[in-house]
């Protein structure tokens, strides 16, 4: 069943780069893709168009039925309360405790106190943090800051899950167990995954699909694909 | 139900915002209530101005002296063509005898004197109220215009004077808390736009995880609400006391009997009131602007 349809989708920007031209990409529920592609490929505007932190110049980018290029900047919340977000800098809050910034995402929905805690002690044993819940982000290692802001990307039940580089600053073990903690997700809850990275161990590892993108065209398609031996990205 | 949980998660994070910036926080309520101090200051100078005035303007009439030889009929003559003058608001006709009578009972030296006289030296005259306190010159010069008529005074140059610095002083206290008030808006849009850079991180996730515009702005509006708040505190203390004290030492003492002052009841109630008032919606409307300028989302 398809949930992204991306057609004919081009990103320029103000300053002239292109950084999408023409790209036509289909991605199914339930799907992990991996984005790969060398720097200046168009990796990230891919992912954040697909969040709506930028829009398409021309083109559809559709999730879930939902045009986002069309969506208002005063709309764009509704889109993101379907999606979760994980980045490269963990983006945690460090005064606020692992539970409290796992149930910041559901706070600021203004959801009830009562309905807040069992979701957030189930999104943390997902990822295996249920005994830090009052730990401070700068008492965690690097891979555990990781599993929290991944914890609160799906504390909410999201279709889809967004990952800019969630390894880029973990070192391998780490990076490992992060991988098995998504594809635990993308099994279990059935819930979309892309990710953009650049960690040829864990694209050959994981065998899954892998999209390559070059010079904003997608240039590459496998399923259970791999970063080619020759590939330098 | 979820729009009250918004509302008071905004209510509690303004708060903690307040306590998390302290010492900025400090500096707008103090800015606040030093303007807000002069505000009261204003209002009371303006109010008590604008009472005494009233006062005076109240007590202000038109003294005119008909001809010695006037008849009485031509007196009310007279009489009629005053009141017919859309500006005046009444007549009292005062003869010369009554002047006479009114006289003698002032002093014995003043009751001999007239009686030695074998002919009443005083004048037949009206007492003029006007409607309006501008409209005296024009009432006065109008009057004098008439026949018979012997003088028409006002009390000119004196009265002129007094408004006109009354005036004077009210114009530049509306204008003085008027610029007290763009001073304040401007160093509470100032702190909001502090406190939206100190929390940078805060806003970036709460857009990713799905917040809307206005959940994300609310906090900010009444963080500036609660900061107006705050400020308005020490000045309606200051003005209920300051007044109240003011208000005494001033009807108690003889050297200022001429001031009416205000009642300070309900007055100080109404001030309070109009200080929480602009304290609250200068702190708004303060970050209000800091929030549309600084907070892009």
């Amino acid at each position: 069943m398809r949930f992204i349809e991306i057609k004919d989708c081009y990103k320029v920007y103000k300053n002239g780069v292109a950084a999408i031209a023409g790209l036509n990409l289909n991605i199914n529920k339930g799907e992990f893709v991996f984005v790969i592609g060398a720097s200046g490929s168009g990796k990230s505007t891919l992912i954040k168009m697909l969040y709506r932190e930028e829009k398409p110049t021309k083109g559809i980018v559709e999730i879930g039925g939902i045009n986002v290029g069309k969506l208002r900047n005063r709309t764009v919340y509704k889109l993101r309360r379907k999606l979760g977000i994980v980045f490269q800098d963990f983006k945690l809050l460090p005064k606020l405790t692992v539970y409290e910034n796992v149930a910041f995402a559901l706070e600021c929905l203004g959801m009830k106190g009562s309905e807040i805690r069992p979701k957030v002690i189930k999104a943390l044993d997902h990822v295996g943090l249920k005994d830090k819940l009052r730990s401070f982000p700068n008492e965690l290692s690097g891979g555990e800051q990781q599993r929290v802001c991944i914890a609160r990307a799906i504390v909410n039940n999201p279709k889809l899950l967004i990952c800019d580089e969630p390894t880029g600053n973990l070192d391998p073990k780490t990076s490992k167990g992060i991988m098995e903690v998504l594809d635990t997700i993308n099994k279990e809850l059935g819930t979309t995954i892309i990710m953009a990275t650049h960690d040829k161990e864990i694209v050959n590892r994981m065998k899954k699909r892998v999209i390559v993108l070059d010079s904003g065209v997608l240039s590459e398609d496998h399923e259970k694909g791999r970063y080619k031996a020759s590939e330098s990205i | 139900m979820k729009a009250f949980r918004i509302i008071g998660r905004s209510i509690r994070d303004s708060f903690k915002s307040v306590f998390r910036n302290f010492s900025l926080s400090i500096a707008s309520i103090l800015c606040t209530t030093i303007t807000l101090v002069l505000v009261a200051i204003a209002i009371i100078v303006t109010v008590n101005v604008n009472h005494i005035t009233k006062d005076m303007e109240e007590e202000l009439t038109i003294v005119v002296y008909a001809d010695k030889d006037t008849t009485d009929e031509r007196l009310k003559e007279i009489e009629r063509d005053i009141k017919k003058l859309s500006t005046v608001a009444s007549v009292d006709a005062k003869s010369k005898e009554e002047w006479r009578l009114e006289m003698q009972s002032y002093s014995e030296t003043l009751n001999t004197t007239l009686d030695y006289l074998e002919e009443n030296p005083l004048l037949d005259s009206f007492i003029v109220t006007v409607k309006n306190v501008d409209d005296l010159r024009p009432t006065a010069l109008e009057i004098r215009d008439f026949a018979n008529i012997e003088s028409a005074n006002y009390g000119e140059g004196m009265v002129e004077d007094i408004i006109s610095v009354f005036d004077i002083i009210k114009t530049v206290t509306v204008i003085m808390v008027i610029a007290l008030i763009v001073v304040t808006a401007f160093l509470i849009s100032n702190t909001i736009k502090l406190t939206i850079f100190s929390r940078r991180s805060e806003i970036e996730i709460m857009r990713l995880v799905g917040s809307s515009n206005t959940s994300i702005k609310l906090p900010f509006v009444f963080e500036g609400f609660l900061l107006g708040i705050l400020g308005s505190i020490v000045p309606i203390i200051v003005m209920i006391y300051g007044y109240l004290i003011m208000y005494e030492e001033i009807t108690s003492s003889s050297s200022f009997s001429i001031i009416d002052l205000v009642s300070p009841m309900p007055f100080v109630l109404y001030t309070s009131l109009i200080l929480l008032l602009i304290g609250s919606v200068v702190g708004m409307f303060g970050s209000a602007r800091a929030v549309r300028k600084y907070l892009k989302i």
